[in-house]
């Protein structure tokens, strides 16, 4: 692996929640993420999966620059991405650019595509009417469209057809890392593959790295070299794809992972869960939550530490004198 | 788009004083200052004065053709004030929030609190009266309305993904609200404009009734209607075509307002079956 192009060091983020005092009385802390850390190498997709609420949007957004940590570091390429030292949001375009969950709502009805994509250019110094005539097409040839496409307005368009403007508008001012949210779930199933497909073939052209945030498993498998379990703002467990989709340790990966819709174990088997035993190091160890419980979000989590199971698979645990068995 | 009856009969009777303003120095038979006629004071309708004539001899028709003049100006060039004044003030509190939001909510709340004629009537009476402090008094005292829809529009666009993509393009703060934003909201701003514009003719016609808008002896509906008042019963031509003519302005006005509405809005669209 080599060296870490975005490093985050725990994360964390709360958000103040008016309690309806007048004086601030009553104000208390939603813990969104608690304490996450990991790096992303150049050229690898790490997926972060988590259910609705677990932090893993907010985490993307404290990367984007769009919300500000209360804790923790972020670092691009060895410079700290977020709080004193930040770079503006022009150097930071640069660096890391999203593309979105909703096709429909993430461009602007009134501006056509050769204008969406045009004034990034412009405002980042591209002055050139040639130039960025030249960048539009090699772009939308990227994306699988035509140069034809670029005087239409987004209503004229598909579902998939605005993914993939969504796509070129997220790479055309050449980022090194690109968060992707969620970037098929609103589409039809039949788009999806063509889609993820693209995104594939785009990561291996032009060199990116993906952080995507999604809750379909099936998604993350084909996609991600390595996945990160979120839970209540935590990591629960990180490890390689295989690692997390083929010996899953914690039992709240393993509960998502069961959720996968299979039909060949529906039709076969009836559904078995945890059937795999637990890896010989975590004996003696307890989990502080199997993620079927709702844990207290106005409060900080229990205590636990994350620990290494294997080189690369990590998976957090009580701490051993703090451990309840559940 | 479809538009409905009520929107094409309101950009009739809206284009008939446009007309009326713009063509009054051709169409008009007669000067509606100059040619006062003592001898045909207070003449009813007839072939030569369509409306009738009023105490000094004028002719009515021609007065309210150049009164139109004064209604427009008043309706347009208020409204443009209260549209920029409550669009850059709503747009800046929803997107930037916090102090400046509290802010700007409060002074709406306070000019929402005080009725807006009592407001004009003290702008003016600072001001004095005449046509520029009418409009400057009009378009200082109607935007709240527009602050409101702008600053609620302004909340609901933040949140789309355009929005947030072009933050983390680069866009700086004022280019995303004249580009992103401003754009996408301009449907119910330019509705709140058109409806305003009617109540700005009725604010005028009022102000000058009073004595503080247009000053005799030029021609306003508003002061017409004060001439009028001591000859409602021996001349009541007087009063009835001034009043007449404010009617179907702000019914112009206010038609061409719920139908633009009407039909930018699609959850407000009637199903015809």
């Amino acid at each position: 692996m080599t060296a870490a192009l975005l490093q985050v060091d725990d994360l964390h983020v709360r958000f103040p929640i008016s309690g309806g005092g007048l004086l601030g009385k009553g104000r208390r802390m939603l813990h969104a993420v608690n304490g996450i850390s990991f790096s992303l190498a150049k050229g690898e997709c790490l997926s972060i999966v988590g259910e609705s609420g677990c932090g893993k949007s907010t985490t993307a957004l404290s990367i984007l620059g769009l919300q500000e940590p209360t804790e923790g570091m972020i670092r691009y390429r060895g410079q700290p991405l977020a709080g004193p030292g930040a770079p503006g949001r022009m150097q930071r375009a640069k660096a890391v650019q999203m593309v979105f969950q909703d096709p429909y709502a993430s461009l602007n009805p009134r501006q056509s595509v050769r204008t969406s994509l045009a004034a990034p250019l412009r405002l980042h110094g591209v002055t050139a009417a040639s130039e960025i005539a030249d960048r539009i097409e090699a772009m939308l040839a990227n994306v699988g469209l035509t140069t034809e496409h670029a005087n239409r307005y987004p209503h004229e368009f598909s579902g998939g057809q605005r993914q993939r403007i969504g796509i070129a508008r997220a790479l055309i001012l050449e980022p090194e890392i690109v968060v992707l949210d969620e970037p098929v779930s609103a589409l039809d199933v039949s788009i999806r593959a063509q889609i993820i497909n693209l995104l594939l073939d785009l990561q291996e052209k032009l060199g990116l790295s993906y952080l995507m945030i999604s809750h379909d498993l099936s998604v993350v498998e084909h996609m991600s070299d390595r996945v990160l379990v979120m839970y209540f703002g935590q990591v629960v467990e990180e490890g390689g794809w295989r690692e997390i989709f083929e010996a899953p340790a914690h039992p709240y990966t393993r509960r998502l992972i069961a959720a996968i819709p299979d039909p060949e174990k529906a039709l076969n088997s009836p559904a078995q869960e945890n059937n795999v035993a637990y890896p010989s190091s975590l004996k003696g160890r307890s989990f502080v939550s199997d993620g079927s419980a709702t844990l207290d979000v106005f409060s900080a989590p229990p205590p636990s530490e994350l620990i290494d199971i294997a080189p690369t698979h990590k998976v957090r645990v009580a701490l051993p004198l703090a451990a309840e068995t559940w | 788009m479809r538009f409905g009856f009520n929107f094409w009969l309101g950009a009739g009777l809206t284009a008939l004083v446009i007309f009326a303003g713009v063509l009054a120095p051709w169409i008009a038979p007669f000067d509606p200052v100059l040619d006062a006629d003592l001898m045909s004071s207070e003449l009813p309708p007839d072939a030569t004065f369509w409306f009738g004539t009023d105490a000094q001899g004028r002719d009515v028709y021609t007065r309210i053709l150049y009164g139109a003049q004064i209604s427009l100006t008043v309706g347009i060039v208020s409204q443009v004030i209260n549209s920029i004044i409550g669009v850059t003030l709503g747009m800046t509190a929803g997107y930037w929030g916090g102090w400046w939001d509290d802010l700007v909510n409060g002074l709406t709340n306070v000019m929402l609190a005080i009725p807006s004629l009592i407001f004009a009537l003290a702008v003016m009476a600072v001001l004095g009266p005449g046509l520029p402090s009418l409009l400057v008094a009009l378009g200082l005292t109607n935007w709240s309305w527009t602050c409101r829809i702008a600053r609620s529009s302004t909340l609901s666009l933040k949140s789309q993904g355009y929005v947030q993509a072009a933050q983390t393009l680069g866009y700086g703060d004022l280019r995303i609200m004249f580009t992103q934003i401003l754009p996408n909201m301009l449907g119910p701003i330019l509705v709140m404009a058109t409806l305003g514009m009617g109540s700005a003719v009725l604010s005028e016609a009022a102000l000058s009734f009073l004595g503080l808008g247009i000053q005799p002896p030029f021609p306003s509906w508003g002061s017409m209607l004060t001439d009028a008042r001591q000859l409602i019963q021996l001349a009541p031509w007087v009063a009835i075509f001034p009043g007449l003519a404010i009617f179907l302005s702000v019914l112009g006005f206010n038609l061409l307002g719920d139908g633009l509405r009407d039909s930018l809005d699609p959850h407000m669209r009637t199903r015809k079956p």
